[in-house]
């Protein structure tokens, strides 16, 4: 998950909001648009595995300048 | 003097931007993304587009070109790098300038004129100009919100690294003169040195008068003369 800092203005949150008020359902407060990417990763070992996709975050998936991310390991079905 | 203009896939102002530079005198050099030399570049121009498709966020994966090896030496060497509009997304996730640039606060793709004030002449890209000019330049984007942090947009305005507002004609500051939400009215910012310039507006869609404006001939002109001034 890449999302904007929540320093950062969020037009198109702004405009979601909106939409979900004018739909009726004005529960909604703040609305974050983010980013869901998912990869397939061939790493036996979840240490390596979990720094590796760090490393990716830090390097090119997320800009630390006006985004955060977090991301979860999950096992790959075992081939039959 | 040779302004070397790099194509990424998917750059599409390269063109303007050589017959910008044909037009102030000078010789534009084609650059491609997998160069790893500038060809003997005095400037290095990246040109507004989309390079990559601008996939995952603007300049994300251009920053990763082979030929931004050559761009980042020329620029840690005191060499000329200008960034426009896209070229200015590049920069910023280069980490050649601070920042980022954002959605446009309209969630609009703007395409129009601007007026932008000049708020330093302290760079070889300004130097013609006289500070608190306007200039009439277009824009076209549809990300060019520009974002930093406080203490970076303290430190890039206490070190007079902010080249350009959008302002109006007369150069007052406005919300109704900022097209896409910039912070402060940012319209471009410098490096440390004063040597890379990245700016959201197109100066090389400014160049003769049928086209509305030849304000941006005046950016072109500045870096001819300060070079040969250079050279001697």
């Amino acid at each position: 998950m890449v999302s904007l800092k929540p320093v950062v203005n969020d037009p198109q949150g702004l405009v979601v909001t909106e939409a979900l008020h004018s739909l009726g359902y004005p529960e909604v407060g703040a609305t974050r648009v983010g980013k869901f990417i998912s990869l397939d990763l061939e790493e036996a070992d979840p240490e390596t595995a979990r720094r590796r996709v760090d490393e990716m975050c830090r390097r090119l998936l997320c800009n630390g300048v006006i985004e955060d991310y977090r991301f979860e390991l999950r096992p790959a079905r075992s081939e039959p | 003097m040779r302004f070397g203009i790099v194509v990424f896939p998917g750059t599409w102002s390269d063109r303007d931007c050589a017959h910008a530079v044909q037009l102030a005198g000078a010789e534009p050099v084609p650059l491609w993304h997998a160069d790893r030399d500038l060809k003997g570049s005095d400037v290095v121009v990246l040109p507004g587009g989309f390079a990559y498709g601008d996939y995952l966020r603007t300049g994300a994966i251009a920053r990763f070109a082979p030929v931004m090896e050559a761009v980042r030496e020329h620029a840690r060497s005191g060499g000329l790098v200008w960034g426009i509009c896209n070229g200015f997304q590049i920069l910023c996730e280069a980490g050649l300038l601070p920042g980022a640039l954002l959605r446009n606060s309209s969630l609009q793709f703007r395409c129009q004129p601007t007026w932008l004030r000049v708020e330093t002449t302290a760079t070889p890209f300004l130097a013609d100009c006289t500070p608190g000019q306007t200039l009439r330049v277009p824009i076209s984007h549809g990300e060019g919100r520009f974002f930093a942090d406080a203490p970076t947009l303290a430190q890039l305005n206490d070190q007079g690294r902010v080249a350009l507002r959008y302002s109006e004609k007369d150069g007052r500051l406005s919300p109704d003169a900022n097209p896409n939400g910039s912070l402060q009215n940012i319209a471009g910012i410098l490096n440390e040195g004063g040597n890379v310039l990245g700016m959201m507006p197109h100066p090389e869609r400014a160049c003769e008068e049928l086209l509305g404006s030849t304000d941006g001939l005046q950016l072109f002109n500045s870096v001819i003369r300060r070079l040969a001034a250079r050279a001697g």
